[in-house]
């Protein structure tokens, strides 16, 4: 699946959407499927803080545990709580259904850190090899 | 998305099986594992975990060892460098057994299967261990030069494939003429299977039915090509490490590095059934003899959680009452239960089924309660 084209994404293959002060997070569709069945979500409580590059959460698959890296700082506004109730919608929904968490963006500035969807397509195809 | 832990190291040289471009061609992820490029999982764990409880599962094991002990004192020998009593074993008959260390505990757990004719034994011991264990076998023949008895590391022109499930045997019968029926758990035959002479022993490490087959490692593509043709319309599917791991971690088997290593007795890990005291003189008898009197300090104990908190994994601190009791050695989300499941070595005086444990996930106690085991019994 390549990456759908409005979002933006990390080297850690989580995916952003920015819409005016508020971004929202998730895993990308290649991360769930590195991941496996997916187990278990872990997200901050809303009204904390996520700094960019920085573990804001934890994802478990049958096999393993991983963290999840915020692309960016931030105040969470809301998380998507039916995911943490059915935690195997990351790997059907990974860029819908699935979205993780909402914050409201402190740095507009740090969206320059992130991937365009063809340079991710790129390293994500790299990093599967 | 970044890895917690760090299991496996590439650095080494990494070998491939004779099924590796098999597995890349059926999409499978492939790992270092063992110092051997394995498939970890096809479609997903879950899925192939439940082909193989509700049809079967074709596993390439060719990173397994094997080892054969012949001369006219091969049981001599293994009696005194294993826990279980080889003598128990008739032609054609296979046993669990463990190589302890001089102090109790375990270098590897291993699977003997007497020879057919003649005076010998082949033993499959883990991948991870070769090395560790051939040099330990042939370490001790030599301290023994009054016994009359040969060590050979045959792995490397062994093949070996599992078959595993409620359909295997059905699947296995269409490739041979042999009436696979009057083989037996934990025994052992050769028959031709698709042309392939083999030793098809009804084995293995799932808590399901099917064979364990060792060959000739020239032959092993023609026989995974051969079975994943006889199975298809029963649904035969290659199965994955992952699911190998959650499957015997339901019947309640052992990996060792897990449940065992050298720092756990095979009385604390519940294996007390595969250590007979009484064969005679044994590498580590002592201190196990000793422990068996004593009672056993820490005892292996299998739990479910009963909050949501994510999976116990290995090396997880356990509590009680916050004081830390023990560790978890093995715990995965069971695909048959839909539980978390997990076993822990914990002081003995805080094990019992019913009894509580906190199994501390990412530093925050998650609420455990002892159960029986097996987590999982196949149906009769």
């Amino acid at each position: 699946m390549t990456a759908p084209r409005d979002l933006k994404y990390t080297k850690s293959h989580e995916w952003v959407r920015i819409d005016g002060d508020i971004a929202t997070f998730g895993l990308t569709d290649h991360a769930q499927s590195e991941l496996g069945d997916i187990t278990y979500l872990e997200l901050p409580e809303v009204g904390g803080a996520v700094t960019q590059a920085e573990p804001f959460g934890v994802v478990e698959s049958v096999k393993a545990a991983s963290d999840i890296y915020a692309p960016l700082d931030g105040e969470v506004v809301e998380i998507n709580s039916t995911a943490v109730d059915a935690p195997d919608l990351v790997n059907k929904s990974p860029y819908d259904d699935a979205w993780l968490v909402k914050i409201r963006i402190a740095d507009p500035a740090q969206a320059s850190n992130l991937m365009d969807p063809d340079t991710y397509d790129q390293f994500a195809e790299e990093s599967a090899h | 998305m970044g890895e917690q832990s760090q299991p496996e190291s590439a650095a080494e040289t990494v070998r491939k099986t004779p099924l590796h471009d098999r597995h890349v061609a059926l999409g499978a992820r492939m790992i270092p594992f063992a110092g051997w490029m394995m498939p970890v999982q096809y479609t997903g764990i879950k899925d192939e975990h439940q082909q193989v409880r509700t049809a079967a599962g074709l596993f390439d094991l060719g990173h397994m060892g094997q080892v054969d002990v012949t001369g006219p004192d091969a049981l001599t020998f293994l009696q005194s460098i294993t826990t279980n009593n080889v003598a128990d074993l008739e032609p054609g008959g296979a046993q669990y057994s463990m190589l302890p260390t001089p102090e109790g505990g375990v270098i590897d757990d291993i699977f003997i299967y007497r020879h057919l004719e003649g005076d010998g034994y082949f033993v499959c011991i883990n991948a991870s261990n070769r090395e560790k264990d051939v040099a330990w076998m042939q370490e001790q023949r030599a301290n023994r030069s009054d016994l009359d008895v040969t060590v050979k590391d045959i792995s490397d022109e062994t093949g070996m494939i599992a078959i595993q499930g409620p359909k295997a045997i059905d699947i296995v019968q269409r490739l041979t003429d042999t009436d696979l029926s009057q083989t037996g758990r934990n025994h052992w035959i050769k028959a031709t299977v698709a042309g392939i002479e083999l030793m098809l022993a009804r084995t293995g490490y799932t808590g399901e039915d099917g064979f364990e087959f060792y060959g000739p490692i020239e032959r092993v593509e023609d026989l995974w090509d051969a079975l994943m043709d006889a199975g298809k319309d029963d649904g035969l599917k290659p199965i994955g490490l992952g699911a190998r791991d959650t499957l015997r971690l339901e019947a309640r088997m052992p990996l060792y590095g897990n449940e065992l290593s050298s720092e756990i007795t095979p009385l604390e890990a519940g294996l007390g059934w595969a250590v007979k005291l009484d064969k005679g003189p044994f590498i580590g008898r002592e201190p196990l003899v000793w422990q068996k009197e004593k009672g056993v300090p820490r005892k292996a104990v299998g739990f479910r959680l009963l909050e949501r908190g994510g999976s116990a994994r290995s090396h997880y601190d356990v509590e009680v009452d916050g004081r830390k009791v023990g560790f978890v050695t093995s715990g995965a989300m069971s695909p048959t239960l839909g539980e978390n499941i997990g076993l822990a070595l914990v002081d003995a005086d805080v094990a019992g089924v019913g009894k509580p444990l906190d199994i501390i996930v990412r530093g925050k106690p998650v609420r455990a309660v002892q159960i029986k085991m097996p987590f999982y019994k196949r149906p009769m």
